[in-house]
């Protein structure tokens, strides 16, 4: 199965405004791990939900192509973007406290998916479910399961979403900000979970973060957005050329090349370009 | 200019205690930039409210420029020291204009809070005069965080305690609010000591870095050791090995 995301030419706008969101943005992405980084409203989150179809009505998506595989993203039905979503492509929510729902034990959450997508009976869903907690390394799976989610910490909450996303062994993944709810010592073991369930299978990763370095030290390609637009696509940070690229990480403080002032990026001239 | 002795923090509810700062002490000099960094649940941040007098419940000796503090503040204390929370859209009062979050300090404090005042600390952080006027929600994370920092600023305590006062902001933003915190503490000799869970952020700003686990400071770091990224205390050099500052950049 050919399991290639291709984009030409997306372009997001809200509403009737004129400013677009992500502006002719084109890619691909056959396998392996993609980061794209950039700052608040460069139009990172957007296009990735763009890709899942989950913007809101008041979103006017153009293109001239967006296809995974033999699906068109495009001119997909609500219908068959249903059957896509969490089946063979999935995207997994910044913050466990928001994307769980509050009111449904975690168990019956994680196992949602195996019931729609596998046509799996309830109590092979439960267990389907219990495995992949467990892969996720959660300790007390019966209990955790039972739990609801204010019961469980924020690193734990973020496993279990990607147990639930990753239990119909999806092609695509898409990961907007998965870390960032989480202290760096959790942050490596979610990245480490999230590189051996996704890639271990060959299917791929688009990573969505504004941190730069994070990305850098896990993606093999990234992809640096600024106001909507793609500015450059690097394999590695040191290849940077990109003035805005170049900016954000001059900006970073940096404990081996100590400065006394950070660098500012001067925007007035990044946007004359 | 800080001198904390045995301090403990202990929660209880019912029979269960939660023991969260477990006897630590803590010496900060006058003009020092000291950092406390440790994961979610450590009790640095606890630390901070309980220095600045939001927490009771703790035990042990507080001293802050010579005098020792108690539960309850007087304006004298608090006049020592203020603090910048960790998030910007929270700590702003939803309904209140710029000039009234800035003039409440002042008021407080029975100082003459003028609007050249307000202007003057605007201006002191970065921001135009007329911000005044709006409201915080009329303003991005970055001008929110540089109006909580003009509140800390505007009673002029020599003390400022800064709760993750970057982590809710883009770098290039972290990168304006960090420097804007280097040149008031160069001008007017400030006295920080800043919480993060970001080692790049306190190796950048602080003369000290201290590592908490389990409401203990188990080492003390210089910025050195964090460029070395060499530490002795196991959880220390753990800490260093996850925040990959080792990646090629």
């Amino acid at each position: 199965m050919d399991t290639t995301l291709s984009i030409r030419d997306l372009s997001v706008r809200f509403a009737q405004g004129s400013v677009r969101a992500v502006d002719g943005v084109s890619f691909s992405v056959s396998s392996g791990k993609i980061g794209i980084v950039g700052e608040s409203g460069s139009g990172k989150s957007t296009l990735g939900r763009a890709i899942m179809r989950l913007l809101p009505p008041s979103a006017s998506i153009s293109a001239d192509c967006m296809t995974f595989g033999e699906h068109d993203l495009l001119r997909a039905s609500e219908k068959d973007m249903r059957k896509l979503r969490g089946s063979v492509m999935a995207l997994i929510m910044q913050d466990p406290r928001y994307s769980l729902n509050p009111v449904l034990p975690i168990g019956r959450q994680v196992a949602e998916t195996a019931i729609l997508h596998k046509g799996m009976s309830r109590k092979e869903a439960g267990e389907a479910a219990a495995a992949m907690l467990e892969r996720v390394r959660i300790r007390d799976v019966t209990r955790v399961m039972q739990s609801y989610p204010h019961q469980i910490s924020g690193g734990m909450g973020q496993r279990v979403m990607i147990a639930a996303m990753l239990l119909a062994r999806p092609r695509l993944v898409i990961a907007d900000e998965p870390t960032s709810a989480l202290d760096v010592s959790v942050r490596g073991e979610v990245l480490e979970l999230l590189d051996d369930l996704v890639c271990a299978d060959g299917s791929s990763l688009l990573l969505i973060s504004h941190d730069i370095r994070m990305v850098a030290a896990f993606c093999d390609r990234i992809i640096v957005m600024y106001q909507g637009r793609i500015v450059e696509e690097v394999t590695q940070l040191r290849d940077a050329s990109h003035p805005y690229t170049r900016a954000l990480i001059a900006a970073m403080p940096d404990p081996r090349h100590p400065v006394r002032r950070l660098a500012v990026p001067d925007r007035a001239k990044l946007e004359r370009g | 200019m800080i001198r904390i002795r045995d301090f403990n923090v202990r929660y209880r509810s019912g029979k269960t205690e939660n023991h969260v700062v477990r006897g630590i002490d803590l010496t900060v000099a006058q003009g020092e930039c000291v950092g406390i960094v440790g994961e979610s649940g450590c009790g640095k941040s606890t630390l901070l409210r309980c220095l600045v007098g939001l927490e009771s419940g703790w035990t042990g000796n507080i001293e802050i420029d010579g005098q020792s503090l108690g539960a309850v503040r007087g304006k004298d204390d608090l006049r020592r020291a203020q603090m910048v929370f960790q998030d910007p859209f929270g700590s702003l009062h939803p309904r209140h204009r710029i000039g009234r979050a800035l003039s409440e300090p002042l008021r407080c404090m029975g100082l003459p809070g003028s609007p050249q005042r307000v202007a003057a600390a605007l201006k002191e952080v970065g921001l135009p005069a007329s911000f005044a006027h709006r409201f915080p929600h009329q303003l991005s994370g970055g001008q929110r965080q540089r109006v909580a920092i003009a509140r800390a600023l505007i009673i002029e305590p020599p003390i400022l305690l800064l709760d993750e006062p970057t982590s809710a902001l883009d770098v290039s933003v972290q990168a304006e609010i960090l420097n804007l915190l280097s040149d008031r503490r160069d001008e007017r000799g400030l006295t920080y000591l800043l919480v993060s869970h970001d080692l790049a952020v306190v190796a950048h700003m602080c003369d000290r870095i201290l590592v908490m686990q389990n409401g203990v400071f188990v080492e003390e770091l210089t910025p050195d050791n964090i460029r070395l990224a060499k530490a002795t205390h196991p959880y220390a050099q753990h800490l260093m090995d996850v925040s990959l500052l080792s990646d090629a950049l």
